[in-house]
C-alpha cells in the first residue's frame, strides 16, 4: 500500500500514476492528483511530513521540531523545571512539556543548538529522556578507521544520540530516540557502509521502571538465599542431635563415664563448644551481621534478639565446660549448646519456609509483569516488520494474527476477531471485536486476524498502568498498620529490657540454682519474641489481597481504600453506564395494520442506514442481532426534530415522532397510547409508517446491564443500602429502580449536584461508596468515602477513584467489597495472632507459669515457636489466594 | 540480698537504661544530600539497616536514592516509601534507584516490607 500525498488516499502500489521526486517514487490515485503534484511538489511533501507519527521534522524557515519522551516526571510542576532548563539554551524557539503524555516538544534552530544539548538540559533538570539502547554485532571491520566511519555516519543520523563501536567485540552500542529513528534504519546505515550485521540482541530500552527489569534476577537471588538457608539448617540440625543427647546425659541414660562431672563429658562439652562456632558463625552468620548492621543504625531487629540469645547461651556454656570449678555448685556448671544449635537450625528453617511462602504471595504481580508482550508486528511504509514492543510508537499500524498477543493498546482499523481479555478484566468469556473497537495490550487474539492503530504505548498502556497501580497499592499502608508501626519500633529494645529484668528477678528471687534459671529465662525471652510476625502481618495480606483483586479486574489503589471498603453502609450507583449499558439499544417492536415485526424493523433499520443518529445505530444493531436483512435506502431525507424518511424496496418509509406522523397525516390509532406508556418506562419510541400507513413502533432505551439485578440483590444481602442517582425524571428513574430492585432514588439530579447528594447521605451519618464512570462523576467519587470507578476499555488509571473496576459489571462492586472484607479479616487474624503470640509467649518465657506449674519454657520450644510464627502469618495470608467471589 | 545480687541488679538496670537510651533517646547522624545536575542523589547501603538512615533533602527537587543491598537476607528485599507510594525490589549487590520528587516538607519514613529496617527522609522546605 502507498499513500497519495495529494488526496491522502491509501492506494495500491505500484500505481499507474507516479512521479519521480528527489530520487523517490511517488504514487497517486489518479492523473488528476499527479498533475496537481507535479505543479507544486513541495506543497504536498510538506504535508506528508505532517503525519502525526512524524516526530522530527524541519520546516521551511529552518526551525527543527523535536519530540522527546521524558521519563520520571512525577508532578505537573516538573514540566516547568524542564521547560525552563531547555529555554536557557540558545536557539530555542519554543519548549513545551506535556505532563500527561510525558513528552517534550521543542522547536529549535539547528545551527545554534543541537539535540544533544537539549537532552543534556533535560538531564540537568533532573529527568531522563526516553532513549533506547541497541547493541549490534558488526562483522568485517578491519581497522580503527572503520570504527570512526561507522560512528560518524551514525551520529549524523537524526535521532541517534551516541554510537560507539568496539573493534574487539565487533559490536556497536547505539543510544537513540525510538520516536525519531528505528532499528532497521540504523541497521541499514551500517550495512550501507559495507559492514554486515550478524545478530541483533534485543535492545534494552532505557524506558521503564527499574523495579521490573531485574525481576528474574530477584527470583534467582531468592532461590539462592533459600538454598543457603536450607544448607545452614541441615548443618545445624545434624549437630543438634548429639548436642541434645550430651547436654542431658542423665535424661538419655548415658553410661556413668559420660555423666555429669566425668572427664569424658567435659571433653565432649569442650568439643561441642568448638563445634558450636561454625553453627554460630556460618549457619547463624546472618544473625550477627544483621544485628551489627542494625546496631550501627541504632535499630534492633529479630537478628539482634537471636544473636544476643545464642551468644549468651554459648558464653555461659563454654565457661561452664572449661572452668566448671569457678561455679560454687556443680549444678551451675551446666551447658546449653543444644540451645545454640537448635535455635539456629529452626530459625533458618523458618526463614527458608517463609521465602517459599512469600514467593507465592507476590505471584499476582509477577503474573501481570509476565504478561507484557515482547514484540509487535507493525506495518511501516507498507512493509511488515517485527520490532521490540518498546519501539512501537503512537499511530503505528499493528498486525495481529490468531493466537498472538496484542502488543499495545489501540483501536481496530481492519478486520475482526474474538479476544480473550481475561488476564486484564477477569472476564473469562472472549469478547467479539470489530472495526473501531478498542483492544487492550497483553490480551490474546483468538480467532481472526486484524490490524489496529496503536493509541497507547509504553508506560501508558492499560497493563503498564495496572502494574503501576498494583505496585503502588502494595506499597501503601493500611491505616491499621500505623498502630503496628508504633509497636514495632519499640518492640525489640523492649524485649531486650524485659529479658534483662527477668534475669534480675530470677537471679534475686528465683530458686536455686538461680543463675541457671536466670540465664534460661533471659535466653528464652529473647528467642520467643517474634517481631517478624508483627511486621509481616499487614503488608503480606495486603499484597495478596490487592494482587487477588487485580486478577479479578479490580484495582484497589491503596491500603486505605481497602480498609475503607469494609466499613461501608451505603452504595450510591450512578444510573447511566453503571446500572445500565450507557448506550441505547433496541427494546421493543410493536406492529399494527397487519405488518410483521421483522418487516417493520427491516424498514426502520434500512432507513437509518443513511442517518448518523446514535439512536439509528442502535436500531440497526438491533436488526442485525435479530438477523434481519437490510436494504439500501434511496432518497433519504432527515427532518431535524421530527424524523427521517427514505425509499426502501420501492416503498416510502417514514420514521419519526408523533409530530412527524402528523405532518404526513398518518393515522396512528392506538399506537399513541402504547408509545406514551413506553415513554413512561424511560424508552424512546419511534413510529414507522410504510407508504403513508402506520406500521408500528420501534423503541430504543438505555438497557439495564444483564447482571445489574443480581449484583444489586447481592449488595443488599450484604447489608448495604443501595441508592440510585440519575439526571432522569422521577418516573423513568423509578421504573429502572424497580426493575433492578433499588429502594431509594435520587432523580433529576444535575451532574454537578451528584457530589452534594453524596454529602447529604454522609450527613445522615453513613459511610458512602459512590459508583460511577469516573469522568462525569469525578467530584462525587472524590466526595464519597470510597469512590469506585467503572472503567471502560483501556482507561484504568482514574484519578478520582479509590477502586477501579476494569470490567464494566456491577458485580465487581460486590466483589471488591467482599475481597476487601476478606483481606481485612485476614489482616486482623494475622495481627491478633502476632500480638497474642508475643503477648502470651513473652510472659510465659519469663517464667510467669513457674509458680503454678513449677517448670520453665524450654528455649528449644521457644525457638520452634518463633520460627513458625512468621511462617504461619505468611501461610494465613496465602489462604487469601483461594478467595472465590460468591457471585 | 547478697552482694552479688545487688551487683547483678544494679548492672542489669544500668544495662536496661543504656538499651533504652541507645535505641530510643540517642539521635543518629543525619546525612544531607548533595545536589548535582538538578537531581538530589544519594547512595544508601542496605545491610541489616540503611546506611545512611537519616537523609535530609530539599523539597520540590527530584530525588534519586540509589540503594545497594549488600546482603541476601530476604528481609531487606524491598524498600518502601509509603508516603510517596514508591517501592523497589532490591536485587542483591546491584544499584537500584528509587526516584521521586518530594514536594511537601516534613519527615517521612522508609522501611523494608516488614518494617524492621527503617530510615527517615527529612524534607526541608
Amino acid at each position: 500500500m502507498a499513500r497519495d500525498p495529494v488526496c491522502g488516499m491509501e492506494i495500491k502500489s505500484p500505481s499507474d500514476f507516479y512521479s519521480e521526486y528527489a530520487g523517490e517514487k511517488i504514487e497517486f490515485c489518479s492523473s488528476d492528483c499527479k498533475s496537481k503534484f507535479d505543479k507544486n511538489p513541495e506543497n504536498y511533501l510538506e504535508s506528508k511530513a505532517e503525519k502525526p507519527e512524524t516526530t522530527y521534522r524541519k520546516s521551511a524557515d529552518g526551525v527543527e521540531r523535536l519530540q522527546i519522551p521524558i521519563v520520571g516526571m512525577h508532578c505537573a510542576s516538573c514540566t516547568l523545571t524542564i521547560e525552563k532548563e531547555i529555554e536557557k539554551l540558545p536557539g530555542i524557539k519554543r519548549a513545551v512539556v506535556n505532563y500527561s503524555t510525558e513528552n517534550a516538544y521543542v522547536e529549535f534552530l539547528p545551527d545554534k543548538v543541537n539535540v544533544d544539548e537539549i537532552l543534556k538540559a533535560i538531564k540537568k533538570a533532573g529527568y531522563k529522556s526516553g532513549q533506547a539502547t541497541l547493541r549490534l554485532g558488526i562483522r568485517k571491520m578491519h581497522c580503527s578507521s572503520c570504527i570512526s566511519k561507522i560512528e560518524e555516519e551514525l551520529q549524523k543520523t537524526p535521532g541517534v544520540l551516541s554510537a560507539s563501536v568496539d573493534l574487539a567485540t565487533e559490536s556497536a552500542t547505539i543510544v537513540y530516540l525510538p520516536s525519531m529513528v528505528q532499528t532497521p534504519e540504523i541497521k541499514r546505515i551500517i550495512e550501507g557502509l559495507g559492514y554486515p550485521i550478524v545478530e541483533t540482541s534485543t535492545p534494552a530500552a532505557a524506558i521503564g521502571k527499574p523495579t521490573e527489569e531485574p525481576e528474574d534476577e530477584n527470583q534467582k537471588a531468592r532461590e539462592r538465599e533459600y538454598k543457603t538457608l536450607v544448607r545452614k539448617f541441615i548443618f545445624a540440625a545434624i549437630l543438634s542431635v548429639p548436642f541434645i543427647i550430651f547436654s542431658y546425659p542423665a535424661l538419655f541414660g548415658l553410661p556413668a563415664s559420660m555423666q555429669k562431672g566425668s572427664d569424658l563429658l567435659r571433653i565432649i562439652w569442650i568439643s561441642m563448644s568448638v563445634l558450636s562456632l561454625p553453627i554460630m558463625f556460618w549457619s547463624g552468620s546472618h544473625f550477627y551481621t544483621g544485628a551489627l548492621a542494625a546496631m550501627k543504625s541504632r535499630s534492633a531487629n529479630m537478628h539482634t534478639l537471636i544473636a544476643t540469645g545464642i551468644t549468651a547461651a554459648w558464653l555461659y556454656s563454654t565457661i561452664a565446660a572449661i572452668f566448671p570449678e569457678i561455679f560454687p555448685t556443680e549444678a551451675l556448671a551446666d551447658v546449653f549448646f543444644d540451645v545454640v544449635a537448635v535455635v539456629v537450625a529452626l530459625v533458618n528453617l523458618g526463614m527458608a519456609l517463609e521465602i517459599r511462602a512469600k514467593g507465592k504471595s507476590s505471584e499476582a504481580i509477577k503474573k501481570l509483569i509476565g504478561l507484557q508482550p515482547k514484540t509487535a508486528r507493525v506495518i511501516r511504509n507498507g512493509k511488515e516488520m517485527d520490532i521490540p514492543v518498546e519501539e512501537v510508537v503512537l499511530d503505528d499500524i499493528i498486525l495481529v494474527r490468531p493466537g498472538e498477543k496484542i502488543p499495545v493498546d489501540g483501536i481496530i482499523v481492519e478486520g475482526s476477531s474474538s479476544v480473550d481479555e481475561s488476564m486484564i478484566t477477569g472476564e473469562s468469556i472472549p469478547v467479539e471485536k470489530y472495526k473501531d473497537d478498542e483492544v487492550i495490550g497483553a490480551t490474546i487474539n483468538k480467532t481472526g486476524s486484524f490490524k489496529f492503530k496503536a493509541t497507547k504505548v509504553g508506560k501508558d498502556t492499560a497493563l503498564a498502568q495496572i502494574i503501576e497501580m498494583v505496585q503502588q497499592a502494595q506499597s501503601s499502608k493500611a491505616p491499621i498498620q500505623r498502630i503496628v508501626d508504633k509497636v514495632s519500633s519499640y518492640f525489640v529494645p523492649t524485649v531486650i529490657i524485659l529479658a534483662i529484668l527477668s534475669f534480675i528477678v530470677w537471679y534475686d528471687f528465683g530458686p536455686s540454682p538461680n543463675l541457671i534459671y536466670a540465664l534460661v529465662v533471659f535466653v528464652t525471652v529473647l528467642i520467643i519474641a517474634c517481631p517478624c510476625a508483627l511486621g509481616l502481618a499487614t503488608p503480606i495480606s495486603l499484597m495478596v489481597g490487592v494482587g487477588k483483586g487485580a486478577e479479578n479486574g479490580i484495582l484497589i489503589r491503596s491500603g486505605e481504600a481497602l480498609e475503607g471498603a469494609c466499613k461501608l453502609d451505603t452504595i450510591v450507583l450512578d444510573k447511566t453506564g453503571t446500572i445500565t449499558e450507557g448506550k441505547p439499544s433496541l427494546t421493543d417492536v410493536v406492529t399494527t395494520n397487519g405488518f410483521q415485526s421483522d418487516e417493520v424493523l427491516k424498514y426502520a433499520a434500512s432507513v437509518e442506514k443513511a442517518s448518523e443518529h446514535p439512536l439509528g445505530e442502535s436500531i440497526i444493531r438491533g436488526a442485525e442481532e435479530r438477523s434481519v436483512k437490510l436494504e439500501d435506502p434511496k432518497d433519504f431525507n432527515a427532518v431535524p426534530g421530527y424524523g427521517v424518511e427514505a425509499t426502501v424496496n420501492g416503498k416510502r418509509i417514514i420514521l419519526g415522532n408523533e409530530k412527524m406522523m402528523k405532518k404526513h397525516n398518518i393515522d396512528l390509532g392506538d399506537l399513541v397510547e402504547i408509545s406514551q406508556k413506553m415513554a413512561d418506562d424511560g424508552k424512546t419510541p419511534m413510529f414507522v409508517a410504510v407508504d403513508n400507513k402506520a406500521a408500528g413502533i420501534v423503541a430504543v432505551a438505555d438497557t439495564v446491564k444483564p447482571d445489574s439485578l443480581d449484583a444489586i440483590r447481592h449488595l443488599k444481602k450484604m447489608g448495604l443500602e443501595v441508592v440510585m442517582i440519575t439526571g432522569d425524571n422521577k418516573r423513568t428513574a423509578e421504573a429502572i429502580a424497580k426493575q433492578v430492585g433499588v429502594d431509594r432514588v435520587f432523580s433529576e439530579v444535575l451532574p454537578e449536584d451528584k457530589a452534594f447528594n453524596v454529602q447529604k447521605l454522609q450527613q445522615e451519618g453513613k459511610r458512602v461508596a459512590m459508583v460511577g464512570d469516573g469522568i462525569n462523576d469525578a467530584p462525587a467519587l472524590a466526595q464519597a468515602n470510597i469512590g469506585l470507578a467503572i472503567g471502560s476499555g483501556t482507561d484504568v488509571a482514574i484519578e478520582a477513584s479509590d477502586i477501579t473496576l476494569i470490567k464494566g459489571s456491577l458485580k465487581g462492586v460486590a466483589l471488591a467489597i467482599e475481597l476487601s472484607k476478606a483481606t481485612m479479616r485476614n489482616i486482623k487474624q494475622n495481627l491478633f495472632g502476632a500480638f497474642f503470640y508475643n503477648g502470651l509467649g513473652i510472659p510465659i518465657a519469663a517464667g510467669l507459669l513457674y509458680p503454678f506449674l513449677g517448670t520453665l519454657l524450654s528455649p528449644l520450644i521457644a525457638g520452634a515457636a518463633m520460627a513458625f510464627s512468621s511462617v504461619t502469618v505468611v501461610t494465613n495470608a496465602n489462604r487469601l489466594r483461594r478467595f472465590k467471589p460468591s457471585l | 540480698m547478697t552482694v552479688d545480687q545487688i551487683l547483678v541488679t544494679i548492672l542489669g538496670l544500668l544495662l536496661s537504661a543504656s538499651v533504652a537510651w541507645y535505641f530510643w533517646l540517642s539521635k543518629g547522624k543525619a546525612t544531607r544530600i548533595q545536589t548535582a545536575d538538578g537531581v538530589q542523589e544519594a547512595l544508601i547501603t542496605v545491610k541489616g539497616g540503611y546506611s545512611p538512615d537519616i537523609i535530609v533533602v530539599k523539597a520540590g527537587k527530584p530525588l534519586r536514592l540509589n540503594f545497594i543491598r549488600e546482603e541476601t537476607a530476604a528481609c531487606s528485599e524491598q524498600v518502601i516509601f509509603p508516603d510517596f507510594k514508591k517501592q523497589a525490589t532490591l536485587t542483591p549487590f546491584k544499584k537500584i534507584p528509587v526516584e521521586f520528587t518530594p514536594d511537601k516538607p516534613g519527615e517521612f519514613e522508609f522501611q523494608c516490607a516488614m518494617g524492621m529496617l527503617r530510615g527517615k527522609l527529612i524534607v526541608e522546605p
